[in-house]
């Protein structure tokens, strides 16, 4: 093949100058973290599914078709029926001891039916349900924000200070947390009065350690970098320095913890109504309603069968979206 | 030259997030018997690849389009797994670049050392141990009987390369692949251990494929070298041609770039990063950092110009339509001091 | 390593010191006497069983006198259950607690170590997709929602196991598996983690090029490696499977610890709380400092530095 001589002539610079470029663009730290966790279609399905029961919760007084703690006793015990109770599961059927079904709705009036059932005093369950997870989720949120308020600074303080004051800080954070959460937030819970706020102090003594620890150990790191080096030596003070440079630098850690605090706030809240201990009666908190339906499962496994899902549905769902924050936010965990 | 090995037309592409990545273009190349072939380049241009394509030991990402890997006659890419297995550790062994993280952390040196024979051959663990403990001696470990319990942090990171070099060799392979296997240690470590390989060369009389980024390392173990930019090789001859009469304007950077005794003047560089090989453009890779790319470059791809019979380059620099440029001074004072070695050949 | 056990071993001390003495000013604090619960007393009887408690003497004196039994290994009486020694009622029922806890643990440890090195191996394979999966369910389920489950299907609908009975190894099939799914979760999740990066280390590849099958590499260089690090989660998993046991034991009314803590709680049992408080800060901490010292023996790096020095 023969080549045109011309061809053989240096190159001038500016000609060839656009293969140098760079095609994508550049993006911030936090810009490619949200990139990244909308790529995750398994995090995003999550997050679509915690918005919606967050959206049901928020709700929960308006679209409850009655006032959860009203009893009816001549409604008790109805398993859930929508209609005319031709759906699967919606039938309004209960299956007797012996094994035979029989309806459950006979001889109450035909206009009167309860999506999800009514329990053993004839309180609406879906109602119940709504409001059972607005207070679950309300008291995650709550704790979830002590542990913030506490833990962040904790760790900042720790970690920026050093020192002596570390130290002390450390071994305090070594004693509680050496102490199993479980027996503090028991003991806390039978001094404080039974309550909401009972139950979110009782959860928050414990749950800031883990965040302190990890703000602390990024702190430390954060310490040693150029940036922050450069603002001290400028002579900004020290909350300043931590308001502009820190916060936003911890927050990616602040965040996923976050989102593996609230499952475990709902976790505690739930164990201890279970037990007992927690949200008192009549209220109801998805813990109260799970322990309820578990005294009644023989009979009436609907009443146990709802509040389970419930709870394990929030469960894995702000587990899945943690990990999915985690993995958008920290790209070396992949 | 007889040849042992022989890599034909290698393509090997990874597949990523932002697309397909033609990390080796059409690569080929002979590793004859006895000698030392040092394999030169930036990072990033693909003489890694190469390396683990022969051993098959890419990444799960990797696939090898098309080429051959002839062996003792036979295409090594048609290998089963099960046969590849007897190949590694048997007839080619390799060396990693950093001897910290090469050998298991939690199993004693001696256990790692004997491995290879454990796998390849029918010997009792007492006689591989006592085999381990010849060869940790051979590669200059010191009272390696004593040590031999030892675990890999106990040792120094020129040692442990030592001990990784050990359980390449102990099987007594043909080939060894040296994967930059001094970059990672300090300078007079660095050398203490090209003077091993040397001396492990003349002993088991195997072929030695170095692969580095350090020209100056080059030096004092290659016999012939190649050079490789963006996944293709671009200029490969003896190690006197390619030091001293460079044709490719990429290897007179890389050259122009080592630091001389010259201490007033300043360190050359070539400009610009290496080039995408995502969707890499038609011609010659290295054109856009190219201060001598003729319009040619851009466009298509230079073939090999015979330089002399051992060597070769792909530039058009040396088609005979090419306007003749002079390259950089340091470039030209080599080129002198070729022409008076040549001369004293003669 | 002496120094470092001697430092170990009075934190240790320390730790149980303040929870004692937390543990014991909060009780002090707790609303309702414990003897409310029973049947109207006298304030005469009431005087008697407090001078009997000695709940009449200065709460510092208390104090001092309950940390000093609680150094001679007893930890008062119950005010309720025929005013049992504590220390006994906790010796009486950790036998199926241990049991409980001990086959939750192997069982979970087991499969948990199997399931995160085949996702690990299999890595972004459907198998990975599929372990990941069942490994989030198991974190995310509360233990207590699994025996409700376990014991619904299992027990009430198939009738394979007992409901709500402690009697033989049959009976602790449940409770335990109930105990087992988060333990086994959770080292799944670790094991696949650390596994991965084990894989992806030098000291793999050259295995490999040594000759080594995929196989016999992990089995001869990946496996231990990975394993070593698994050992620092026992200690959270001793903290869940603690928690899980108090209410699991509930639903199966299992004769253990759990069971009697939750039942101390609604009887205002001082004395039986504080016990049982303190024995699981024990607990906890001893399991923590047993992790630390195996780890050092089971890790070559951790073990020699120790010894060197």
């Amino acid at each position: 093949m023969e080549i045109s001589k011309d061809k053989f002539k240096l190159a001038k610079k500016d000609t060839h100058l656009e293969q140098e470029k760079i095609s994508t663009p550049s993006l911030t730290f936090f810009q490619d973290a949200v990139r990244r966790l909308k790529k995750n279609k398994v995090a995003m399905f999550a997050l679509g599914l915690l918005v919606l029961i967050i959206a049901l919760a928020v709700t929960a007084p308006i679209i409850s078709p009655q006032d959860p703690n009203a009893q009816n006793i001549k409604y008790a015990n109805l398993p859930p029926k929508i209609g005319s109770g031709n759906i699967p599961g919606f039938s309004g059927e209960l299956t007797s001891q012996s094994g035979a079904k029989y309806d459950a709705y006979a001889g109450l009036p035909s206009d009167k039916t309860f999506i999800l059932g009514t329990d053993y005093l004839g309180r609406d369950l879906l109602s119940r349900v709504l409001h059972g997870t607005r207070l679950s989720l309300l008291i995650a949120l709550l704790a979830t924000l002590v542990d913030l308020l506490i833990g962040v600074p904790y760790g900042i303080v720790s970690g920026w200070k050093g020192g002596v004051l570390d130290t002390v800080m450390q071994r305090i954070i070594e004693v509680i947390s050496s102490v199993p959460t479980l027996v503090v937030v028991v003991l806390m819970l039978l001094v404080l009065k039974p309550g909401l706020l009972s139950i979110v102090l009782a959860i928050s003594f414990t749950g800031w350690v883990t965040m302190a620890r990890l703000v602390r150990a990024q702190t430390l790191q954060l310490k040693e970098l150029e940036f922050v080096m450069a603002a001290q030596t400028l002579g900004e003070s020290s909350f300043k320095i931590a308001m502009k440079h820190l916060i936003p630098n911890l927050s990616s850690v602040i965040i996923i913890q976050t989102m593996f605090t609230i499952p475990t706030a709902i976790f505690f809240e739930a164990f201890l109504s279970f037990i007992g201990i927690g949200m008192p009666a009549p209220n109801a908190s998805l813990g109260t309603l799970l322990s309820d339906g578990q005294k009644a499962f023989r009979f009436f496994p609907y009443q146990m069968w709802i509040p389970a899902i419930v709870l394990s549905v929030i469960m894995i769902a702000a587990n899945l979206l943690g990990d999915g924050l985690r993995d958008a936010f920290d790209p070396k965990s992949e | 030259m007889e040849s042992i090995l022989k890599v034909k037309d290698l393509c090997v592409n990874f597949a990523t997030y932002a697309g397909t990545v033609n990390a080796i273009r059409d690569v080929s190349f002979e590793l004859h018997k006895g000698e030392t072939l040092a394999i030169v380049g930036e990072s990033g241009s693909g003489k890694s690849v190469t390396v683990r394509s022969i051993m098959q030991l890419l990444d799960r990402n990797a696939d090898i389009a098309s080429g051959e890997i002839i062996y003792n006659g036979q295409d090594l890419l048609k290998y089963s797994e099960k046969k590849m297995n007897d190949v590694r550790g048997h007839d080619i062994s390799m060396i990693f670049q950093d001897p910290m993280t090469s050998l298991d952390p939690t199993m004693s040196i001696g256990k790692q050392v004997a491995e290879p024979l454990l796998i390849h051959t029918k010997i009792s663990k007492k006689e591989a141990i006592e085999k381990a403990i010849e060869t940790l001696q051979l590669v200059g470990i010191d009272n390696a009987r004593e040590r031999i319990n030892d675990y890999p942090h106990q040792f120094s990171g020129g040692q442990r390369q030592r001990i990784v070099i050990a359980i390449a060799i102990i099987g007594s392979p043909d080939i060894l692949i040296a994967d930059e296997p001094t970059t990672a240690l300090d300078v007079t470590v660095q050398s203490q251990i090209i003077d091993l390989l040397k001396d492990i060369q003349k002993k088991l009389k195997m072929s030695i494929i170095f692969i580095t980024h350090d020209l100056g390392v080059v030096a004092g173990i290659a016999d012939r070298v190649e050079v490789m930019y963006a996944g293709k090789i671009i200029e490969y001859g003896e190690v006197n041609e390619i030091f001293f009469n460079p044709k490719h304007p990429y290897t007179w950077g890389l050259l122009d770039s080592m630091p001389t005794l010259n201490v007033k003047e300043r360190l050359n560089y070539i400009p610009g990063t290496p080039p995408d090989l995502i969707d890499p453009a038609p011609g010659d890779a290295f054109a856009p950092r190219n201060e001598f790319a003729l319009d040619i470059d851009f466009e298509q791809m230079p073939p090999f110009f015979e330089v002399s019979k051992t060597h070769f380059a792909a530039t058009w620099l040396l088609d005979p339509n090419a306007p003749k440029v002079t390259p950089p001074a340091s470039i030209v004072a080599r080129q002198k001091e070729f022409k008076k070695l040549t001369k004293a050949g003669e | 390593m002496v120094k470092y056990l001697a430092k170990r071993i009075s934190f240790l001390v320390l730790t149980l010191f303040l929870v004692a003495s937390i543990t014991f000013f909060l009780m002090k604090l707790m609303p309702g006497t414990p003897f409310s619960n029973q049947a109207k007393l006298s304030p005469e009887q009431l005087d008697i069983l407090n001078k009997q408690y000695g709940l009449d003497k200065p709460v510092f004196i208390q104090y001092l006198s309950y940390l000093w039994n609680m150094v001679q290994g007893n930890l008062g009486t119950s005010f309720q259950f025929n005013n049992q020694a504590v220390t006994s009622i906790i010796l009486e029922r950790m036998g199926p607690s241990l049991q409980l806890g001990s086959q939750a643990m192997l069982f979970g440890s087991f499969f948990g170590i199997i399931l995160g090195a085949i996702a690990a191996i299999k890595k972004n394979t459907w198998v990975d997709s599929v372990a990941t999966f069942f490994s989030i369910l198991g974190i995310s389920i509360p233990s207590f929602v699994l025996a409700v489950l376990l014991q619904y299907f299992l027990a009430f609908k198939l009738n394979l196991f007992p409901v709500a009975l402690w009697d033989g190894w049959n009976s602790s099939i449940l409770p335990s598996l109930a105990l087992a799914v988060a333990p086994l979760a959770n080292v799944a999740r670790f094991m696949r983690t650390e596994m991965v990066d084990v894989l992806s280390s030098d000291y793999i590849t050259l295995s490999k090029s040594k000759g080594n099958s995929k196989w016999q590499t992990v089995a001869k260089h990946a496996l231990r490696n990975s394993l070593i690090p698994a050992v620092t989660i026992i200690g959270p998993m001793t903290v869940n499977l603690m928690t899980g046991s108090l209410v699991v034991e509930n639903i199966f009314t299992v004769p253990g610890i759990g069971e009697q803590f939750v039942k101390s709680i609604m009887t205002n049992d001082y004395p039986t709380i504080m016990g049982l408080t303190i024995f699981y800060s024990f607990l906890l901490t001893v399991v923590i400092l047993i992790v630390d010292i195996l780890y050092g023996i089971i890790d070559p790096r951790i073990r020699l530095n120790e010894g060197g020095k």
